[in-house]
């Protein structure tokens, strides 16, 4: 792969959240100071196939880990109503460890989701959206409220948005403590007051979504970076980063790093670039690298060798067999305990399976189990092995993506650190030997 | 969650529960966000309703059975709900509800000093009430503040960035009554780095006025 990078750092004006750190007001006066509800109505006026078109043109994918075409993904929404109402709801309910930038966008910058909310809204002939934020962001929460209220006093949502003759109303749904609940259609079951347990698929949520009406679940940054990529034009946002992989995007780096941060960059950014640039590097030098995990919990982490080069975007990821995911970097160095670090994320998946599916709920409780003894070695070399094979025997046997997620970072870990987990279990062995 | 949550003892439990005046008008603006007929979408917030009106900030069954009757939906689909989200307390805990986050990216950051210094300071292991009622402390999972790890939550705030000291100057001033300054305890605002925003210093009040640098502002 060629580590071709950009030369510079993205610039502040083509900076979608200008109020990232929360230095000015998240009101909607410091909005509309910062072009926040510019020609809404004119956006409005536009069209509904206009700005579809737009957002397929800006490339933009979903940024809350799967990453699937924004703008197809809308246009899978039906044009005309059967009869029954189409709803927009936004995920919010923002879990997977290593991941705080949706909580920014809502603290600090929420006029940028609830723009968002009215433009995608009108796009998919919903008058009606929900934002479903997980429950432990209270303060988040708070001043999103607090924004949707503003919103309404000024005729920006309600009653003839923007003066643009289309009724849209907001509303804001607090979750429980669910990671769950994060998986779209088990949030789609939450909101309608039940145990989040993700449905089969299909039917779709764009046939049969909440209350068994057209829906699209969208994440927070996806939605709140419309407003500004229908005023600049699709073809703006998508002169960043590599082909099939367009847009600015928020990437949280946290663990060992000398300044742990959030930062909006362009896609494609070489992760080394972006460690370097925005924190101060690795802890200790670059070559005190032992892995990262690019995408949050949930995608295989990389060791040292393959972050030297890679570039942050979803096929970059793909290619070195980890994932974007919600580009939540967790950077490890050499001190790090690599196998306790993938046996807390088992613990997590065990602790956050919803019970639904068998190979889940027994399978997270198995890995989780296994690797608790593999930080110790206490397991024979063939356990290896046999890990492997229950992570495989999880992996595509459920309804919803966790089992996968539970077992590709063990697996990241035995592809990659098995001498490690080795010697652990024959130094344990030797120990009991003795 | 596929970890066993019950709901508490029967000595425990009162025997009624009623919102008050100003919570029963709360409740039902909540329920009027949801289209008619879909009430039951309202269960979730009106537990939480009845957890912060309740003494000992949890969920008693009669209050599960108070919501069951208002949303006119089964009693045993509350329960399920009530003891599926892990945010609803099953039992009363502290005044003060200490959740430490201990998943890898606040473990990376050193958690585990959190954890231990609650525990001396408090005198209580995971999961324990101080006797005089005043601290609970549990471990959680991600709490989506990573960037800010370590962090922990009491009650409804975030305490972010953490070290021994600052876990300890925080359990300190909550001991005496008062109310320690939420977020991060290392001196930053929010998610930027340590030392100062590197990128967006004009919107931050540290380089050119915002008016100076939006050159965004010509295009919309």
């Amino acid at each position: 792969m060629q580590a071709k990078g950009t030369p510079d750092m993205l610039q502040d004006k083509d900076r979608i959240f200008t109020n990232l750190y929360g230095f000015q007001d998240f009101g909607l006066k410091g909005a509309q100071s910062r072009g926040n509800w510019d020609g809404t109505k004119a956006l409005i006026e536009k069209g509904r196939d206009w700005i579809i078109d737009e957002m397929k043109s800006s490339g933009m994918r979903g940024r809350g880990g799967a990453g699937f075409p924004t703008g197809l993904k809308w246009s899978f929404m039906p044009k005309e109503s059967d009869g029954r109402p189409s709803y927009l709801v936004v995920n919010a309910d923002e879990g997977e460890p290593g991941t705080c930038k949706d909580r920014e966008i809502m603290r600090n910058d929420p006029h940028t989701l609830i723009e968002g909310c009215l433009l995608a809204s009108f796009a998919m002939n919903a008058h009606a959206a929900y934002i479903y934020i997980r429950g432990e962001f209270y303060h988040e929460a708070s001043n999103l409220q607090i924004a949707i209220d503003q919103a309404y006093e000024a005729g920006l949502v309600g009653k003839n948005a923007c003066g643009s003759g289309w009724d849209f109303d907001i509303y804001l749904h607090l979750g429980a403590g669910a990671y769950i609940c994060g998986e779209e259609t088990a949030l789609i079951e939450s909101l309608e007051g039940k145990k989040g347990q993700p449905r089969l698929k299909p039917p779709f949520p764009a046939n049969a979504g909440l209350y068994g009406c057209p829906t699209t679940v969208n994440n927070v940054e996806s939605i709140a970076a419309v407003p500004t990529i229908l005023r600049r034009g699709g073809s703006w946002f998508s002169s960043f980063g590599r082909e099939n992989n367009h847009g600015t995007k928020l990437f949280a780096i946290s663990g060992h790093v000398e300044k742990p941060c959030t930062v909006e960059e362009a896609m494609s950014i070489p992760l080394k670039e972006l460690i370097e640039k925005h924190c101060g590097g690795v802890r200790g030098g670059w070559d005190n690298l032992l892995a990262v995990i690019p995408g949050g919990s949930s995608v295989p982490l990389m060791p040292k060798d393959v972050c030297d080069d890679v570039l942050m975007d979803f096929d970059g990821l793909r290619e070195v067999g980890s994932g974007l995911g919600t580009a939540a970097v967790i950077v490890m160095d050499k001190s790090t305990d690599i196998v306790y670090a993938i046996a807390r994320l088992s613990e997590f998946y065990k602790h956050e399976s919803c019970g639904q599916c068998t190979p889940c709920r027994e399978g997270t409780g198995w890995m989780m189990r296994m690797m608790t003894r593999m930080v110790r070695g206490e397991a024979t070399l063939d356990e290896i092995d046999l890990l492997w094979d229950v992570t495989k025997q999880v992996e595509g046997h459920t309804i919803c993506a966790l089992g996968d997620a539970a077992a590709w970072p063990i697996q990241g870990l035995i592809r990659h650190f098995r001498p490690e987990m080795e010697r652990r279990i024959k130094e344990y062995r030797a120990r009991i030997a003795a | 969650m596929s970890h066993v949550r019950r709901p508490a003892p029967k000595e425990l439990q009162p025997t009624s529960f009623a919102f008050t005046p100003e919570n029963l008008e709360k409740a039902n603006k909540i329920i009027a966000k949801y289209p008619e007929g879909r009430q039951q979408s309202a269960v979730m917030p009106l537990l939480d309703l009845a957890q912060r009106q309740t003494e000992g900030n949890w969920v008693p069954t009669v209050a599960m059975d108070y919501i069951a009757d208002m949303l006119e939906m089964p009693a045993i689909r509350v329960y399920e709900v009530a003891t599926f989200y892990t945010m609803y307390n099953l039992a009363p805990v502290g005044k003060n509800f200490i959740q430490v986050c201990t998943t890898t990216p606040c473990w990376l950051r050193g958690s585990g000093d959190v954890v231990d210094t609650c525990k001396k300071e408090l005198g209580i292991g995971v999961g324990e009430t101080t006797e005089d009622g005043q601290f609970t402390m549990i471990e959680v999972e991600c709490l989506g503040a990573c960037v800010n790890a370590p962090m922990m939550q009491i009650n409804d705030d975030y305490y972010e960035d953490l070290t021994a000291d600052t876990t300890k100057a925080i359990l300190d001033a909550l001991k005496k009554g008062e109310k320690p300054k939420a977020g991060p305890q290392s001196g930053r605002k929010g998610c930027e780095p340590i030392d100062g925003p590197k990128v967006l210093k004009a919107f931050c009040g540290c380089g050119a006025a915002p008016q100076d640098a939006d050159a965004s502002e010509g295009d919309a």
